[in-house]
């Protein structure tokens, strides 16, 4: 089975319809990774026995035909806890962490009958821009193997891209869904704060960090985003909705849209070649009936400021819980309990881990804590603030995803400051905890492009529409790496 | 400018240690990275409240309800090490200091 020459609806038909047995489909997923995943390097840990099982069952019962998902293989971005099957957050720290229950999403993802085939590579604890954080290996982007594949959902989007698996599950606490779904030229969702359950989630920053999907196309990006949607009683920030499907609006059209390009997008910093590509976009749009104005969101150029305080104040807060004691990496030869955290802690973390701890604990330290912490909290207002000024007037906002196309692995990562502005374009929508997608818009020298697609608070259906017909209107989603197509 | 004792001083309060090679190559990024958030002091803030969370946070209750808790030996399965299903750890007080 190719995953570029079909789609979830596709599979779901010949499933349902007896054409297509979900064994043969994930143990075919089985040989793709085996075969393709040794340059990609995208899984940490394969579920194939357990995937077997479930996969056979679901032949037995029959897969319902509104069931849209049954009996179709996923990935998992390796910081979300299954049942079972080691979790390592990609870090020294839970290298032979087995959780002993399903975070929220992944239950979800079970009770619509998907096959998990395995867990997916990472920076560690979500923290970085390209997979190099990883404790374990470098994955590689899947259009050029000597660049990064972005981060920190990289081993998510390159396993998509590469066509090792239809579908996987990233998260996003600054752009790791979006930035990665850019580089590797595929789709990914995140959706707003409050929309899908953190529960069972190993927490970065908490008031930012959110679960979403990365897909080969927009309507396999809705059906796997209406799956695991839905208030939780075991996480208090998710937010009470009634049911709703998120791909409603999909084939309607952008006639009489209003699409917002802010100007701070586009400027200093940004490839030109790559703002090119988004202007055509817009372009587009406009020929398909939408409105697209530029409009200024002002204090854009201090939101990577304001995040790396906020995020690594709650990272700092959030990984005390790694003390060596309970679960996780204890170091040997120590003499007493502070001997246990202080070593188990500097040996199990990664620099970058350590780096944002250090920043993090600094900047909520006594002296520290008015001119870094609660400035940034207060800028990160004015951010929120600029955001629901431009959706006074504008359904939708369009941006690129990054300032740039994959750079080559080893580039950046000496070089943490250059590092975190390459998230510049994505952070902003985290603060103020929006709902955004990545689509392919296109190629600059070979490498795939991202258009960013930002909506108001809940209204994924927005982004969905509109991104789908971004993607009918073009064929970029069914270019694949290699050219095979 | 951030000194290599504030950068030591903060490893304590975050239970890391390094050495003194790497605290100097942290302290030269912790500036870098300082330096790149201080211009969040350029941004007039007077009156702006703060945002630490964007949903409304309530109070949720539920009823006070017994349920089955994790079984112990399945709770122990991640534990470096126990005895007598109790996780071990090193003794708290330093015999050595003594």
């Amino acid at each position: 089975m190719d995953y570029f020459n079909t789609n979830i609806d596709q599979l779901h038909k010949d499933l349902s319809a007896g054409k297509l047995k979900s064994a043969d489909l994930t143990a075919d997923t089985f040989k793709q990774i085996a075969d393709k995943d040794k340059t990609v390097k995208a899984f940490l840990a394969l579920n194939e026995d357990d995937a077997a099982k479930t996969a056979a069952a679901i032949d037995a019962a029959g897969v319902d035909a509104d069931k849209v998902l049954a009996g179709i293989p996923v990935g998992i971005k390796d910081n979300i806890v299954t049942d079972g099957l080691t979790t390592t957050a990609a870090s020294k720290m839970l290298a032979n962490f087995v959780p002993i229950y399903d975070a929220t999403v992944v239950k979800k993802l079970k009770d619509a009958g998907m096959v998990i085939v395995g867990k997916l590579n990472m920076d560690e604890f979500a923290m970085g821009s390209s997979t190099e954080n990883s404790a374990m290996q470098t994955t590689t982007n899947a259009w050029d193997k000597t660049k990064v594949p972005g981060g920190s959902s990289g081993g998510s989007a390159a396993a998509v891209a590469a066509g090792e698996i239809p579908a996987a599950l990233g998260s996003d606490t600054g752009g790791s869904i979006r930035q990665p779904a850019a580089f590797n030229g595929i789709v990914g969702f995140k959706p707003t704060y409050g929309r899908v359950s953190r529960w069972g989630l190993i927490a970065f920053g908490s008031s930012l960090d959110a679960i979403g999907t990365l897909t080969r196309s927009v309507r396999d990006g809705a059906h796997l985003l209406n799956a695991i949607i839905g208030e939780d009683e075991r996480d208090t920030t998710t937010v009470p909705r009634d049911p709703e499907d998120l791909g409603r609006n999909i084939g309607k059209g952008v006639k009489g849209m209003k699409i917002a390009l802010p100007e701070e997008y586009l400027g200093k910093g940004v490839d030109p070649k790559v703002a090119a590509q988004i202007e055509k976009a817009a372009e587009q749009y406009k020929a398909m009936g939408a409105t697209v104005e530029t409009v200024s969101l002002p204090h854009t150029k201090y939101a990577v400021a304001a995040y790396y305080i906020i995020a690594s104040s709650e990272a700092s807060s959030n990984l005390q819980r790694f003390d060596g004691i309970r679960y996780g990496y204890r170091a040997k030869d120590v003499k007493n309990l502070t001997d246990v955290y202080v070593k188990s802690r500097s040996e199990g973390f990664g620099s970058e881990v350590k780096r944002r701890i250090m920043l993090g604990t600094y900047s909520l330290s006594a002296g520290m804590y008015d001119a870094h912490f609660r400035q940034a909290a207060k800028v990160r207002t004015l951010i929120a603030r600029d955001f629901e000024n431009v959706f006074k007037d504008y359904d939708l906002i369009m941006a690129p995803t990054t300032p740039t196309t994959a750079f080559k692995i080893g580039a950046k990562v000496t070089d943490p400051v250059t590092m975190y502005m390459n998230d510049i374009l994505t952070i902003p929508v985290n603060l103020a905890g929006l709902p955004a997608a990545s689509v392919n818009a296109g190629f600059v020298d070979g490498m795939p492009v991202g258009l960013q697609l930002i909506a108001k608070p809940f209204a994924e259906a927005t982004i969905f529409q509109a991104a789908a017909a971004f993607e009918d209107a073009n064929d970029y989603m069914q270019q694949i790496p290699g050219g095979q197509n | 400018m951030i000194s290599k004792e504030e950068v030591a001083h903060v490893a304590d309060l975050a239970r890391l240690k390094f050495t003194d090679a790497e605290l100097q190559t942290f302290t030269g990024q912790m500036d870098e990275i300082i330096g790149m958030v201080d211009q969040l002091a350029e941004v007039d803030t007077t009156d702006v409240p703060e945002t630490t969370q964007n949903v409304l946070l309530e109070n949720v209750m539920r009823e006070d309800e017994a349920t089955l808790v994790t079984p112990r030996d399945e709770l122990m399965k991640n534990v470096p090490t126990e005895k007598d299903g109790l996780i071990q750890v090193p003794a708290i007080i330093d015999k050595e200091e003594d």
